[in-house]
């Protein structure tokens, strides 16, 4: 009895450490635009939504090849990031830090509100599944390692970016001195487009994970949102290599909490955890 | 008869909750946690009634300070330890979805994400029962919410001539310095916090017991949350009627729409409303009651100076 009570266990803690490459990838959009821009996008969630839809209505109502269709969704949702601090954030930019977290607020109910006046609020599927993927007694949804596996490509092509390219150099300049920076000769308008963009084409990568996973509804960005701000919030925000181990914490919080108990339980200790840790360190585990 | 004065009813209550968070938010305590004290207050009171068979009129003191309870434990760390603008924001996040996904997990009590409806207290065709606090009439309930919104303005009111606005209004703008001329901080910021976590608890009280039912995501929860946030921001923050006008604003805008299409266009009115929010923000921060007055002030000044 004990045995098949470990396996199954081992199974959840597995999933859970595959969920954490998904939550992982997640955040590290919205950990980039804060470490840079200083602004959390609070409708980051429903970016994530209008890709899920992009790839939706290009594969299946429109029949794009599914890679073609999630690359056209990734392009989509990077536009949607830079129009986003283009005509929303920038006008802001010098007002007081809440109006900026206020102002994507509105940006979220006008998302979600929009997808439901256009897409209807039934259930959409893109209607592929991923065989599930046995190791022994165990199984895993095969779709879960391909995002795992992506969150880890993602990482490591975004650190490569920001590490080994001039633009990306540039990047990690304005994140530390945003006043310096302009007598440099870097124009930090430019730079916060770019990264905007950056942004949004990594929430476009999440949303291409997410739709093998997940039905596609309008209020999906409430189901995953608030995760994602708690995990870039325990990383410490703007701090990437925080938001990863944050987000491994979180989902083995959700895998194991909800292996024993129901998966809402799950959430409601990752969130108690989530709230006990502010306390210990306000500015997260890995903050300043 | 009914329909208008089912929409007074929502307005005032609405534009009571938005006043009890108003109260923190004008002083830069900006809070994504409120839509926990409404739902405590809302489920607190209906499963006493449901399980115990316990007046709405003593669930009421069980929810208030549960509700206490609650926003101290949140809120002193949380002032303690300087946790504030969108730290403070996200943590009080953390919080309204820890109720709402509380009220769903424990579906075998709560009914989980289908709600629940209280007890049925009108028994053999009676029109009120005040042991029940439901009244199959909607002349005492409006009474009973504009008592309750006229309470809202008066600690409003109270609040805006108190010692205590100027000790916050210092902190807000500036923690250090205002800890530094004596201001206990903590204190301060807390107490504010529990009269407006009791108030809200109040607000989710009557609307639990005038719809008749609860619903973990119209109770409680992030959307809840963020709905009482924008509404105030919409109104005006700091002017006392600003939060009503937010609320009157919201559901006439809803209501107008559906009565100009019909159900044809669902969530057309918050698309709308989601645009103007991104332009009030942007454009007009002091909110639609807020640029009135400004504008109206400003208009009497120029008419002034000729003559």
């Amino acid at each position: 009895m004990s045995e098949i009570f470990d396996i199954f266990l081992l199974e959840a803690v597995l999933n859970g450490l595959l969920l954490g490459g998904l939550l992982a990838l997640l955040s590290l959009g919205l950990n980039l635009v804060f470490g840079v821009i200083d602004v959390v996008w609070i409708c980051y969630a429903e970016l994530i939504m209008c890709g899920m839809y992009a790839v939706y209505y290009l594969h299946v109502q429109y029949h794009w090849p599914l890679v073609l269709a999630m690359l056209a969704a990734i392009g989509i949702v990077a536009l949607l990031g830079w129009m986003l601090h283009q005509f929303v954030i920038r006008p802001v930019l010098n007002a007081e830090p809440i109006n900026q977290l206020l102002v994507t607020g509105g940006v979220l109910f006008f998302l979600q509100a929009a997808a439901t006046l256009v897409f209807g609020i039934e259930f959409k599927n893109l209607g592929v599944t991923l065989p599930s993927v046995r190791l022994g007694e165990m199984s895993f949804s095969a779709a879960r390692l391909v995002a795992f596996a992506s969150a880890l490509g993602g990482v490591v092509a975004l650190w490569l970016f920001l590490s080994k390219t001039y633009v990306g150099t540039a990047i990690r300049a304005i994140s530390q001195d945003r006043a310096i920076m302009p007598l440099m000769g870097v124009d930090p308008a430019r730079i916060f487009a770019l990264t905007s963009a950056l942004g949004g084409a990594l929430a476009g990568l999440a949303a291409c994970l997410l739709v093998l996973q997940y039905d596609i509804h309008p209020a999906i960005g409430l189901s995953f949102g608030p995760i994602t701000f708690l995990i870039c919030v325990l990383g410490g925000l703007g701090n990437m290599v925080g938001g990863f181990i944050a987000a491994f914490i979180f989902a083995q919080f959700i895998a194991v909490g909800g292996f024993f108990f129901a998966v809402e339980w799950g959430y409601v200790i990752a969130f108690i955890f989530f709230i006990a840790v502010m306390f210990w360190r306000p500015r997260g585990i890995l903050g300043k | 008869m009914n329909y208008p004065m089912h929409l007074a009813i929502l307005v005032l209550l609405w534009g009571y909750i938005y006043t009890s968070w108003s109260l923190m938010g004008r002083l830069g305590l900006v809070s994504f946690g409120h839509g926990a004290f409404m739902g405590i207050g809302a489920y607190t009171v209906v499963m006493l009634w449901n399980y115990f068979g316990l007046t709405p009129w003593l669930g009421a003191f069980a929810a208030l300070f549960f509700a206490a309870v609650v926003a101290v434990i949140i809120g002193w760390p949380c002032f303690r330890f300087k946790i504030v603008g969108h730290y403070f924001a996200l943590v009080t996040l953390a919080l309204s979805e820890v109720t709402r996904l509380i009220i769903v997990a424990a579906r075998d009590y709560t009914g989980g994400s289908l709600g629940a409806t209280p007890n049925g207290a009108l028994v053999d065709g009676a029109s009120a029962s005040i042991i029940g606090l439901q009244f199959a009439s909607k002349v005492p309930w409006l009474l009973i919410v504009t008592a309750l919104w006229l309470f809202g303005l008066w600690v409003w009111r109270q609040v805006d001539r108190s010692m205590a606005r100027l000790a916050l209004q210092a902190i807000s703008e500036e923690e250090e310095a205002a800890a530094s001329i004596g201001i206990h901080v903590t204190r301060a910021k807390l107490r504010i916090t529990i009269i407006s976590a009791l108030m809200t608890c109040a607000g989710g009280i009557l609307y639990a017991q005038y719809q008749l039912y609860v619903n973990p995501d119209t109770v409680s929860g992030l959307a809840i949350s963020l709905q009482m946030v924008f509404g105030v921001i919409a109104g005006g923050m700091f002017v006392m009627l600003g939060p009503t006008v937010g609320a009157a604003f919201t559901l006439l805008l809803a209501e107008g729409l559906r009565l100009a299409f019909g159900n044809r266009y669902p969530a057309l009115d918050t698309t709308i409303y989601g645009v103007m929010l991104v332009l009030f923000i942007i454009y007009m921060p002091k909110g639609i009651l807020g640029a009135a007055l400004d504008g109206w002030q400003a208009l009497r000044r120029r008419r002034a100076v000729p003559a």
